[in-house]
């Protein structure tokens, strides 16, 4: 399906508003720029784009190569330092004018934020089960009870069956959701995904997109993914077109969606 | 050293010594079953000091010529005859670790026989000569006589009084023992330590390109266990545990394999539990200092990396 840029939702989007401990959303990002480089070289990857994604929602940002789009994923994901901006992550404040106000990114990931890859990037010399452990014991849970989660959330996926199998072993949808299920180890309310459906055929890329909605809904979890399959865009509520760093347009999808959030 | 009756003699009657015995050493190349061997020929006088110590198979010799005790490393069976000279020999008994500085394993055969055998070995024109009886030379030489003392007699008297009344060069076993440890035991060692040093340079070497290529291949994954919140203690740890488990398997295969081979090798090797664990700890040193490179690369991976195709 094409997605027109829509010039209200557009300036509306791009509107700076002020994070506060109130907001619903789960991701409220405002006014996020980032720039590498002085001078001539300077680059605008992203110039104040501000999203806001809630409980539940499952949302798509869009754009061609360059567009900004990994890099606001990188921002969102407590990867990479804007250069400005505000970004709220489960109504903590993290980022105030490009500044962060968390020292120990690496554990505000850990706490805050599931990630879901284009190639599952599961570690190949662990099987299913402590793949999905692992991140439990990272975060300091100890190896039982990572273990019985894991256990849990592969069933969950539908993948249980699959617990003892290495990486190699799997189908690209059974990794897929192996790596969902490593995603939502710690409980967190906000996943990222990164083409999460690229490498898997429509069938599995369908599966997928109905486990990230099925988990949106149930966890009550924000799931913002980049995404250029045009297959799945009307299994998202909204899908925000980046290009050349600026958000050009916000679609509210009328499928699965759009009729839930009467958008 | 000239007239082993003589010199022995002499030394059996100072005090404190128990018995004597003459010794002659001599390294010869012999033929046995197609293969040329190199042995190291004691000639000794049976029934006085300087025999072969206690034997792993057959008898002592018994006879007064044509017996030989060899050690088991020349290959040398129980029955077996070995031409010397112009003399065959039989084996009639078996040493076990009886070698010389050089590797050579030892042979015991009689004084005379060993005698007969320098004579025999002699260069053709000093051997007419002293067939003829000329040029002061005799058969009737030692190289040195070995004595057993009484017990409670001091070495260090009865050599210096050797050294004082017999005009003659007196070693005790410790200062025997000192002398072969510390020249050719020990420039054997620094030798072999210069060898050992040179390959753990070698394999730090290896051991460093292994890791840093395996981390190299793994940056995804490193970037990913970044991304989703592994502190870098973790990763240092898995790339040491690598290198760890790398020197771990070369360390037991070496080991292994030392172990199991050294007695097929001309010198004889002694790896005491200290030498084995130094070494361990050596290795576990340089696969520390090895994964350094790997490390360092895995410390510079960005995990934003892990996201994008």
């Amino acid at each position: 399906m094409a997605v027109a840029p829509r010039e209200s939702d557009a300036t509306a989007a791009e509107k700076p508003r002020a994070p506060t401990q109130q907001s619903a959303p789960l991701v409220q990002a405002v006014a996020i720029s980032k720039h590498f480089g002085e001078g001539e070289t300077r680059v605008d990857a992203l110039r104040e784009v501000s999203i806001d994604v809630n409980p539940g929602e499952v949302v798509a940002l869009l754009g061609p190569s360059g567009s900004g789009k990994t890099t606001l994923l990188n921002v969102i994901g407590c990867i990479l330092d804007p250069s400005a901006g505000s970004l709220s992550l489960d109504g903590e404040l993290v980022i105030e004018n490009g500044r962060w106000l968390r020292g120990n990114l690496r554990q505000l990931r850990l706490e805050k934020i599931g990630f879901i890859f284009q190639f599952h990037n599961l570690i190949p010399f662990l099987d299913a089960t402590d793949n999905v452990a692992l991140v439990r014991q990272l975060a300091g849970a100890d190896a039982a009870a990572s273990r019985a989660r894991a256990i849990e959330l592969l069933d969950y996926l539908e993948v249980g069956h699959r617990r003892a199998s290495m990486p190699a072993k799997l189908s690209g949808g059974e990794a897929q959701r192996v790596a969902i299920a490593r995603a939502l180890a710690n409980r967190p309310r906000i996943i990222l995904a990164d083409e999460p459906t690229a490498a898997l055929d429509s069938k599995r890329a369908s599966i997928v997109m109905d486990l990230l909605r099925k988990v949106a809904l149930e966890q009550q979890a924000a799931i913002i993914a980049v995404t250029h399959d045009d297959k799945i865009f009307d299994r998202f509520d909204r899908i925000y077109n980046l290009r050349d760093g600026r958000l050009d347009a916000v679609e509210a999808m009328p499928g699965i969606g759009g009729r839930r959030t009467g958008l | 050293m000239g007239g082993r009756g003589d010199t022995r003699e002499a030394i059996a009657r100072i005090a404190g010594v128990e018995a004597a015995g003459s010794l002659t050493y001599q390294t010869v190349e012999a033929e046995h079953a197609g293969r040329k061997l190199r042995l190291y020929v004691i000639g000794f006088e049976p029934t006085r000091p300087g025999g072969p110590p206690d034997l792993v198979a057959g008898r002592h010799i018994a006879r007064s010529h044509y017996e030989m005790v060899a050690d088991q490393a020349s290959g040398l069976t129980l029955g077996a005859r070995l031409r010397l000279g112009r003399s065959d020999f039989t084996v009639v008994g078996l040493t076990r670790n009886q070698v010389a500085s050089g590797g050579d394993p030892a042979t015991f055969i009689t004084l005379l026989d060993a005698q007969k055998l320098q004579f025999d070995l002699a260069p053709p024109a000093a051997r007419v000569q002293i067939a003829r009886g000329g040029g002061g030379a005799s058969r009737d030489t030692i190289n040195a006589v070995v004595a057993r003392l009484q017990s409670g007699t001091a070495p260090d008297t009865v050599a210096e009084a050797v050294r004082r009344w017999k005009h003659l060069s007196a070693i005790t076993q410790d200062g025997q023992e000192s002398i072969l440890t510390q020249s050719l035991v020990d420039r054997a060692r620094r030798q072999i330590g210069l060898f050992t040093s040179l390959l753990l340079i070698v394999s730090a070497v290896i051991i460093a390109l292994i890791i840093y290529t395996m981390t190299m291949e793994k940056l995804k994954q490193i970037a990913t266990l970044k991304l989703i919140g592994a502190p870098d203690r973790t990763i240092i740890g898995m790339i040491v545990q690598q290198a760890l488990a790398l020197g771990l398997i070369g360390f037991t295969i070496g080991a292994t394999l030392i172990f199991n081979i050294k007695d097929y090798f001309p010198r004889r090797v002694v790896l005491e539990p200290d030498n084995v664990l130094a070494l361990a700890g050596i290795v576990l040193v340089v696969c520390l200092l090895s994964s350094g490179l790997g490390v360092r690369a895995a410390l510079k991976v960005d995990p934003a990396t892990a996201l994008g195709g």
